[in-house]
């Protein structure tokens, strides 16, 4: 296990993830709430499953689930790359991502 | 092309409204998601990475100006401005709201459009030749039979909650250009020695984890009795075709299993039965069907001959058309697949350029095809020059088709809740690669196909270089298959050895391409060296 | 709420539906309980016993039923059709079609999504078990 989570070394964390129902929009819940930055997402260690029942149950997310991600300074980084598209857009058209002037915004995906 | 009368316009007008319901119903909770995703699927609305994306059904691949222009409309006002033709001859649109979903029906439907079945384990969009009515070697126009068929199939009471999916085909000529042999069900147009009208019958062919090639099933059915036959090929897989495991429940399954011959058995004893229900419709129904798709009012003694001074035009001309039935007129292709673009989209600007152009210089029609390229299919010689200058123009006159370039390529990972790998920056990288036109007109026809997971959106068995995404402990890898064909002579592409990177596999690719250049006869296409010599000195050459 | 459909003038049958196998065997029965993997023609040389055929739609995904019941229409049978299991309001106008004539869903259904949902379409495509006539014919006559 060492030192970290993944690449960046930070610690590893449990986030849950879902989709806007009315929207689609890829949202994370950020404790009591839900956004649409992955950076404000929170680690909801062993509750996640009943947060997603409870809130999915209220139509606030639909079709939520529990990710790993890696604790870092940014907030957390979804530990697989499809997770990592979804929070932030699709690669190939940077223009439509969720922040298309951060030109490092690539790097966080790859 | 088809127009909707009084029936046809009141079905889906009356579909945006239990649509309607449908989500209200859902948005209101009174539906959960497990009882709405089969609702929504059947009207073509997936959940995918992103948002909603939303598949709006192109019958045949047949288009008008006005439609072209009402799909542009959807892209810039629901949508974030561009849409993408599938390799079913459809589009989709990526960034859909479930709260708009049915104002966008609704307004598709005021253009003769719908999303009806173009998702779901029902039968699909039926797909058919992108030169149906303007090439030379057809036996018939598949079109109309493509249409009574869309007729047949659209809310289909026995035939709605199949085991998987159902993809049909329809061809009206020899040459294979639907690539039929890899559908569900695969019909081709022909005469028996009697010269009467007919169809050959392929079923249990496919893509996905398992490809198989369709056998043929019956050599010749009538005309009269193809919706008869049809109903017996659906029922028998209605029935027994495998619901225990997601993998293995499309009908290719069902055929291999059983046996094509066991298969062929249960669908006479079916057939014979059905085929006294009084279920096929009149002769005068696909007469009147058959009325829409007359040829368009063609002039006689058009100059036949192109000035090809100017040589980049020349080479467009060369490469992106086709010969048209009528003396004058020509097909031509629009590539969708610009060096370093994303292979099948189109902006909405461009979409309205291309209705433009199918008014003003193809009798205000558009085709998609399955390789996600546009046709405008009965363009004027005489017109062509100023064509392809509005095309070029509008990025739309690159000069590949069926070329390196030329990339059948899936949305991928970066679109798709499917994928395992990203399928669209491979294309672009592969060409960057092989940009230069002299390197591509060398090289001749290569079809690089690219799915981004097992489901083979991109096709890739059928490509003669194909591309698999994987996911290997967690990271994209890239296997490379040789020798597949979607057309007449189908065959399916061998994986080389083991998966690479994206530069890896790139660079394994080039090297398969040197090795066609060594080796190659004149004339001989990749594929056609692939077929002579084999699958070693490829892996040579690759793994070293 | 709605607990069941029945499109029928006559009187229900009160016999419970017996197993396939077990109709098969008994020369009695006249009600049968089909499974979605059973083989409905093999009722066919014993319709003019049968009152009541239940299809059961364990989910309903599983399409199977709706082919069981056109076949038994086909073969000319009249008696009582009757989907049971997982039947929601929206399978309900492709169920009629095909020839079912009664519903015993597990979830009671709204009586005005019933409705709502069996009157919406004035046309149909294609032939079915039902005597809607499908477009075609109203085109040609």
């Amino acid at each position: 296990m060492g030192g970290g989570c993944g690449s960046f070394r930070g610690a590893c964390v449990k986030i849950l993830t879902g989709n806007d129902l009315k929207t689609g929009d890829v949202i994370w819940w950020t404790g009591n709430g839900w956004s649409r930055h992955v950076a404000e997402a929170v680690d909801v260690g062993e509750h996640g499953e009943a947060i997603a029942a409870a809130e999915e149950g209220a139509r606030r997310v639909n079709v939520p689930y529990v990710i790993s991600a890696e604790q870092g300074p940014d907030g957390p980084r979804p530990a697989h790359i499809k997770d990592r598209i979804r929070a932030l857009g699709p690669t190939v058209r940077p223009d439509l991502s969720i922040r298309p002037a951060d030109p490092n915004a690539g790097n966080w995906v790859i | 092309m088809y127009r909707y009368d009084e029936y046809d316009q009141q079905i889906v007008d009356t579909r945006v409204e239990e649509f309607r319901d449908q989500v209200n119903r859902r948005l209101a909770g009174e539906m959960t998601e497990d009882q709405f995703k089969p609702l929504r699927l059947m009207n073509g609305l997936y959940l995918q990475l992103h948002a909603y994306m939303l598949r709006v059904a192109v019958p045949y691949g047949v288009l008008s100006s006005r439609q072209m222009r009402m799909l542009a409309h959807v892209a810039r006002k629901y949508d974030k401005g561009y849409g993408h033709f599938t390799t079913r001859q459809n589009i989709q649109y990526n960034w859909i709201k479930l709260a708009d979903a049915p104002d966008i029906l609704a307004e598709l439907a005021t253009v003769q459009m719908h999303a009806i079945q173009t998702s779901g384990n029902c039968i699909r969009n039926i797909s058919s030749d992108q030169y149906a009515g303007a090439a030379a070697d057809e036996v018939g126009d598949p079109r109309p039979y493509a249409e009574l068929l869309r007729q047949w199939s659209t809310f289909h009471p026995e035939f709605t909650y199949l085991p998987r999916k159902f993809k049909i085909a329809v061809i009206g000529s020899e040459d294979d250009r639907a690539a039929i042999q890899l559908h569900d069900i695969g019909l081709q147009l022909r005469r028996n020695e009697e010269g009467t009208l007919g169809f050959r019958v392929y079923v249990g062919g496919g893509m996905g984890r398992t490809p198989m090639i369709a056998p043929v099933i019956r050599d010749f059915v009538p005309v009269e009795d193809y919706v008869s036959y049809l109903e017996a090929c659906l029922r028998v897989y209605n029935r027994y075709g495998r619901r225990d495991n997601i993998y293995k429940a499309r009908i290719k399954i069902l055929v291999h299993e059983i046996g094509a011959d066991e298969y062929r058995r249960q669908v006479e004893e079916e057939f014979l039965h059905v085929k006294q229900l009084g279920i096929d419709p009149p002769a005068a129904e696909l007469e009147r069907i058959a009325g829409f798709f007359a040829d368009p009012a063609f002039e006689d003694g058009l100059a036949d001959d192109v000035a090809l001074d100017d040589p980049e035009f020349a080479a467009w001309v060369d490469q992106n058309t086709h010969a048209h039935k009528k003396p004058g007129y020509i097909i031509v292709n629009i590539s969708l697949k610009p060096v370093d673009g994303i292979p099948g989209d189109a902006s909405a600007e461009q979409i309205d350029i291309v209705a433009d152009l199918a008014e003003r210089y193809s009798f205000d029609e558009v085709r998609v095809t399955h390789a996600q390229n546009l046709v405008l299919p009965h363009v004027k010689k005489a017109d062509l020059k100023t064509l392809w200058q509005q095309l070029k123009a509008a990025g739309l006159a690159s000069a590949n088709l069926d070329l390196v370039t030329d990339i059948i390529a899936c949305p991928g990972l970066d679109y798709c809740s499917l994928a395992n790998a990203r399928s669209i920056p491979l294309a672009q990288d592969i060409t960057r690669r092989f940009a230069d036109p002299a390197r591509q007109k060398d090289l001749g026809e290569l079809k690089i196909k690219i799915s981004g997971c097992i489901n083979a959106c991109g096709h890739h068995h059928a490509g003669h270089i194909g591309i698999l995404g994987v996911d290997r402990k967690g990271e994209e890898n890239y296997q490379l298959l040789l020798g597949g064909s979607g057309a007449e002579d189908a065959s399916l592409a061998k994986i080389i050895g083991p998966g690479f990177t994206e530069t890896g596999v790139v660079d394994a690719l080039e090297k398969a391409i040197e090795t066609y250049r060594t080796l190659r006869t004149p004339g001989e296409r990749f594929l056609d060296t692939y077929r002579r010599v084999g699958i070693q000195p490829f892996k040579e050459a690759v793994y070293g | 709420m709605v607990e069941s459909l029945r499109f029928r003038d006559d009187t229900p049958p009160d016999e419970p539906a017996v197993t396939l196998d077990s109709f098969l065997d008994q020369s009695n029965a006249s009600a049968v309980r089909i499974e979605p993997g059973e083989d409905v023609r093999s009722l066919l040389p014993l319709i003019e016993r049968l009152r009541l055929v239940e299809v059961d739609f364990p989910t309903f995904r599983d399409g199977r039923g709706y082919s069981a019941a056109r076949i038994l229409r086909e073969a000319g049978y009249t008696g009582e059709l009757r989907a049971t299991g997982d039947v929601l309001v929206d399978q309900l106008p492709h169920m009629r079609r095909v020839g079912f004539d009664s519903f015993h869903p597990r979830t009671p259904l709204d009586g005005a999504a019933v409705e709502r949902a069996l009157g919406r379409y004035d046309y149909v495509y294609q032939a079915a078990a039902d005597s809607r006539p499908p477009v075609w014919k109203l085109r040609h006559g």
